[in-house]
């Protein structure tokens, strides 16, 4: 099966069935997308299809033939992405293993609406848990990116 | 902490890391009395060194290594280390790169003699040894220079990666050869606090960019070739074995390698997770469950309540409870029960094993390397140096990853021993969960009698839970006449005993077969909660202000006062607040830190919302304030979880929880505000990791009182 | 109101408080098409009925909410993780409900919990809302033929609604853990026609 991901298509040689996230990490060796729960409650394995927030973890790789998918590893090219440029100002990060999921929910909520408010903030985000609490700093730093992106 | 002043008492080496142009800095430390204990079991004494061990490696290229004797695994030890290090070393910040370190004895912990992180002990245990590392280098790079410009060192000195003497200059890069042939000096002299450029100012963290680009290498993330993912099917109650297997539908799914008993269970070899996991769910087992299968948490209720009406071991004891109880004016009674729970770290728990001739080499977050090393060494018969650890960042640790059994590192070593190929095992998320090494269930029953001044002139508290420590290696130590010094830290050592002439801890420590961890915070994160509810309904027996009650009750306590007065003139204790908002304090040292927080909450249709909480925190000398702020604002998420969702329960031996849908975590739009204040101090460090969890329950329990009238004695705090 | 028992009681009072008053109820709507061939209103309502007990089944309405937090299981709890409406019914800015729900229901082989699918999974939008929560049969039915609430369909475009769009038949099919709409979706689309063949008439 061919997919699309960050830009480059790949040849995949599995069963439909298989979780896009098993084969972005195991197929492709594009481990910054994180598996959480395998049940979309934590958002640790968001990815981008198509510039949509999406739970890899429970979406089969046969439904995304052909469309393309972005990870984490695909944001930023040269630069890194006005997200990720706020997350390391605001000094967001600390065990860093939801972030990956945190950045890209964070990315496509700015994609859809560049000057979110806090309670759009809130909404979007409150599909990605962070187990060491860097709740406070992802909501500046989400803030943070706004302004960067908008200048 | 004296050893540390005189660097001569210690070995000191130097190793070709890095080639020949770098300047590497190690000490050897002679492993303590601790070492010796946690050893029994396995690890042998420490021998020979393991190379490169050092703390700082300098290049040619500039680059100044920090290696780290403690894992990162959120609470900013990757910055914390190396800021101490660049104190003393005057180093280009930005030249700055971090590693974690081998498993060795080099890197043994101060205080506890092996390998570890945990306690909140990094900072302060490793404040003296990395100073003193950047000392030492930054006196050889300085004394290379002089050698070559022939002058006094004393009339060289150190400046942002650079030997500065007059109008001459040389990098540190440029010195780093040389330095390295010099004989170090057998003392160094260190900054006093107010030379300090670095201590105590907020510092960005080193491993940003790589946890926001997703190159950050977690233990799930280890990839080479000839890797297996591994995932095992383990008894579905705690002591459960496998009677008998059949293997042959988890066989004949696409990918499956080999499917493989090890003594946890039945493990499924596979080329990737997925194939894996299908495999794993193919399995057909039938299991001896054992007597595992009859654990009940509302049975285990019971059993604890009866205990509590026992006096159980003594823990603390002054004067005469029973006397002075009866001739108490007031007396209150009360029981508190808090749950099982699980450490729910993000990512889930993972060892790679790569099986070899000459030895093993191990991929995984651990914050136990030495024992880690030990255990996987006696599963493949090694000595303890053939096994090489690689420990990556930790996806989240909170003492799950310090296991004195190692079981983790064990049952993977058993797998790739057993399939003879290297494997990474994964646990899934209900693998996780269900896996047991929870925080102790708890349940206190208090009795205090009130003088006509309100204040407590007897208290009696008996404690039921797990011991931690029983049958570890620790055990020795910290298990004192049946006590558990984990399971009654924080309420025996209380500092409103002090100011109560009749007291009695009493312990009890219940079998249940359920295995037991410390949970970010450990017996703090039960003590914390009972003391702090419970002065509060003191206060409220006695109509007094709860923070004029804790502040008559703590007056010879300087720096609980000082945090407990700090954040309630921060959260403007006895101002108005709006409508529906009530307030609620808590203040409580743990790990040598003292922490007061107020909470904010509001409570509508049974439903608590925390909005704002004012958090004062000493901590002593403050190494990075941003990473102090950071650690209180994550202790609150952690334990405002604990106190308004978290609950494990059994039921026919099952864990009933498996994912967040069933476990949930505090989400973005329940995150109150917090705001951290940190009291200047020239004291000692004290830990930072863990103290802000134990005040954020009771402080809003206590908050929940003011709201409703309701005192919630039981955790997760529940109004309907 | 919402079990199968409840609703056969339903009818039988329906169906014996019929006459005059019900036809003058159903007279005020005389936009409606003139009841095709021999469907008594009669008939129409007691087959309203079964549509009204499908809508107001947990797999219809948990979406059909009057707020803007949509509802999950049977008990229809507020959807976890601060699930909203957003501005067109299709999930909050940057979190879409196609964040976690596809076009299909994840494989049955994963389990129960997880996110179910079906092409075009949404809400109504804030503008028509929709709401079958808490609204009587009789609301419930002016609701659905209300063209300016229900996305401009006409008695004709409701039938084929309900009949084939993927959403709807997702209530049949809703994955593993959940109980499927009762009675069976034939059934209902062939109460669904009678009652459109009555004239759609609807309950007080």
């Amino acid at each position: 099966m061919k997919l699309i991901v960050n830009g480059k298509e790949h040849e995949v040689m599995t069963p439909g069935e298989t979780p896009l996230l098993w084969v972005l990490r195991d197929f492709l060796g594009l481990t910054g997308t994180k598996y959480g729960c395998g049940m979309a409650q934590c958002g640790a394995c968001t990815v981008h299809i198509d510039d949509q927030a999406v739970r890899s973890c429970v979406l089969p790789v046969g439904a995304v033939a052909g469309r393309s998918v972005t990870t984490i590893e695909g944001l930023s090219s040269a630069e890194l992405h006005p997200v990720q440029r706020a997350w390391i100002e605001t000094d967001v990060v600390q065990c860093g293993y939801c972030q990956p999921g945190q950045i890209m929910a964070a990315a496509a909520l700015l994609k859809v609406k560049a000057k979110p408010s806090d309670a759009d903030i809130d909404a979007a985000l409150c599909g990605n848990l962070c187990r060491c609490g860097t709740y406070q700093r992802i909501r500046a730093a989400v803030r943070r990116a706004s302004e960067i992106a908008g200048a | 902490m004296d050893a540390f002043k005189d660097v001569s008492r210690r070995q000191f080496f130097r190793a070709s890391a890095g080639g020949a142009a770098s300047l590497v800095i190690g000490f050897y430390l002679p492993a303590r009395s601790i070492l010796a204990m946690a050893q029994e079991t396995a690890a042998p004494a420490p021998a020979k060194l393991p190379s490169p061990n050092a703390f700082l490696r300098i290049g040619a290229d500039e680059s100044v290594t920090v290696l780290l004797a403690h894992s990162e695994m959120g609470q900013g030890i990757w910055t914390t280390l190396p800021i101490l290090i660049a104190e003393e070393l005057e180093c280009d910040w930005s030249k700055i790169r971090v590693e974690h370190a081998p498993a060795a004895p080099a890197y043994f912990h101060t205080a506890f003699g092996i390998q570890m992180t945990g306690g909140s002990t990094s900072t302060w245990s490793e404040f003296d040894r990395y100073r003193q590392a950047g000392a030492l280098a930054r006196e050889m790079l300085i004394q290379a220079a002089a050698a070559q410009w022939k002058v006094d060192p004393k009339s060289c000195r150190a400046e942002e990666g650079f030997v500065v003497c007059g109008g001459k200059k040389l990098s540190f890069g440029k010195l780093a050869a040389a330095a390295q042939k010099l004989t170090p000096p057998s003392r160094v002299e260190l900054k006093t606090s107010k030379e300090w450029k670095r201590i105590g100012k907020p510092t960005r963290r080193l491993d940003s960019r790589e946890k926001v680009t997703g190159r950050a290498e977690f233990g799930l993330d280890v990839r080479f070739p000839g890797l297996m993912t591994a995932v095992v099917a383990r008894a579905p109650v705690f002591g459960g074995k496998v009677k008998s297997f059949r293997a042959e539908k988890a066989k004949a799914t696409p990918g499956v390698k080999a499917v493989v008993q090890v003594p946890s269970g039945v493990a499924v070899v596979a080329e990737h997770f997925w194939a894996a996991k299908v495999g794993r769910d193919a399995l057909e087992i039938e299991w001896d469950l054992g007597p595992g299968s009859e654990l009940d948490t509302e049975k285990m209720r019971e059993d604890f309540r009866a205990l509590s009406q026992k006096p159980g071991l003594k823990a603390a004891a002054a004067g005469d409870v029973e006397t002075a109880m009866r001739g108490a004016g007031t007396k209150i009674e009360a029981e508190y029960e808090l749950p099982y729970l699980a450490h729910a770290t993000m990512e889930p728990l993972n060892c790679t094993v790569k099986p070899g001739r000459d030895g093993c080499e191990i991929w995984t977050g651990t914050q136990f390397q030495t024992g880690d090393q030990a255990a996987a060494a006696s599963v493949f018969g090694l000595e303890t140096e053939q096994v090489k650890i690689h420990t990556t960042f930790l996806g989240g640790g909170f003492g799950r990853r310090a296991t004195p059994s190692s079981h983790f590192v064990v049952e993977a070593a058993h797998v790739a021993k057993s399939a003879g190929m290297p494997v990474k095992v994964v646990w899934t998320r209900e693998d996780d969960m269900r896996g047991g090494y929870y925080r102790p269930m708890w349940m206190h029953r208090l009795n205090a009698g009130l003088g006509g001044d309100g204040l407590p002139i007897a208290w009696r508290q008996t404690i039921v839970g797990q011991s931690i420590l029983e049958g570890t290696p620790f055990a020795k130590m910290m298990i004192k006449e049946g006590v558990d010094e984990t399971s009654v830290e924080g309420a025996a050592d209380s500092p409103y005993l002090k100011a109560i002439p009749n007291h009695w801890i009493g312990l009890h420590s219940p079998r249940p077969g359920i295995p037991v961890l410390w949970w970010r915070s450990v017996g703090h994160s039960h003590t914390g909660f009972v003391v702090e509810s419970f002065v509060d309904e003191l206060a409220g027996a006695a109509k007094l202000d709860p923070l004029e009650y804790r502040r008559r009750l703590l007056k010879d306590h300087p720096r609980h006062l000082g945090v407990l007065n700090l954040a309630a003139e921060k959260a403007g204790w006895g101002n108005p607040l709006p409508q529906g908002t009530f307030r609620g304090i808590a203040v409580h040292e743990s790990f040598g830190s003292f922490v007061a927080q107020v909470a904010e909450v509001s409570v509508e249709k049974n439903r608590i919302r925390v909005h704002r909480v004012v958090c004062a925190v000493d901590c002593g000398i403050c190494v990075n304030p941003s990473g102090v702020a950071a650690q209180m604002e994550s202790g609150v998420v952690f334990g405002l979880t604990a106190a308004l969702y978290g609950e494990v329960r059994f039921k026919e031996g099952r864990v009933q929880q498996s994912n967040f849908h069933d476990y949930p975590l505090l989400r973005l739009h329940e995150m109150p505000r917090v705001e951290t204040h940190i009291v200047a101090s020239s004291e000692k460090s004290g830990g930072i990791g863990e103290t802000g969890v134990p005040p954020i329950a009771p402080a809003v329990a206590n908050a929940v009182f003011a709201a409703t009238g309701k005192r919630i004695r039981r955790l997760p705090l529940r109004l309907a | 109101m919402r079990t199968s028992r409840d609703s056969g009681l339903r009818n039988v009072l329906l169906i014996a408080l019929g006459g005059a008053a019900l036809l003058a109820n159903a007279t005020r709507f005389s936009a409606t098409p003139a009841p095709v061939a021999a469907v008594s209103e009669q008939e129409g309502l007691a087959a309203f009925e079964t549509v009204r007990a499908v809508l107001q089944h947990p797999r219809c309405q948990n979406c059909h909410i009057p707020g803007d937090a949509p509802l999950q299981f049977d008990e229809g709890r507020p959807h976890a993780q601060n699930v909203l409406r957003g501005p067109d019914g299709k999930g909050a800015p940057g979190f879409a409900c196609g964040t976690c729900h596809f076009t299909a229901n994840p494989p049955a082989s994963w389990g129960p919990h997880m996110p179910p699918g079906a092409p075009n999974w949404h809400l109504p939008p804030p503008q028509t809302k929709m709401v079958f929560i808490g609204v009587s049969s009789g609301e419930l039915c002016r609701t659905l033929k209300d063209e300016k609430a229900n996305g401009g369909k006409d008695l004709a475009a409701l039938l084929e609604h309900v009949s084939h769009d993927k959403l709807v038949l997702w209530g049949w099919s809703p994955g593993v853990g959940r109980d499927p709409v009762s009675p069976p979706h034939a059934e209902f689309a062939a109460k669904f026609k009678v009652w459109v063949d009555a004239g759609a008439p609807c309950p007080r």
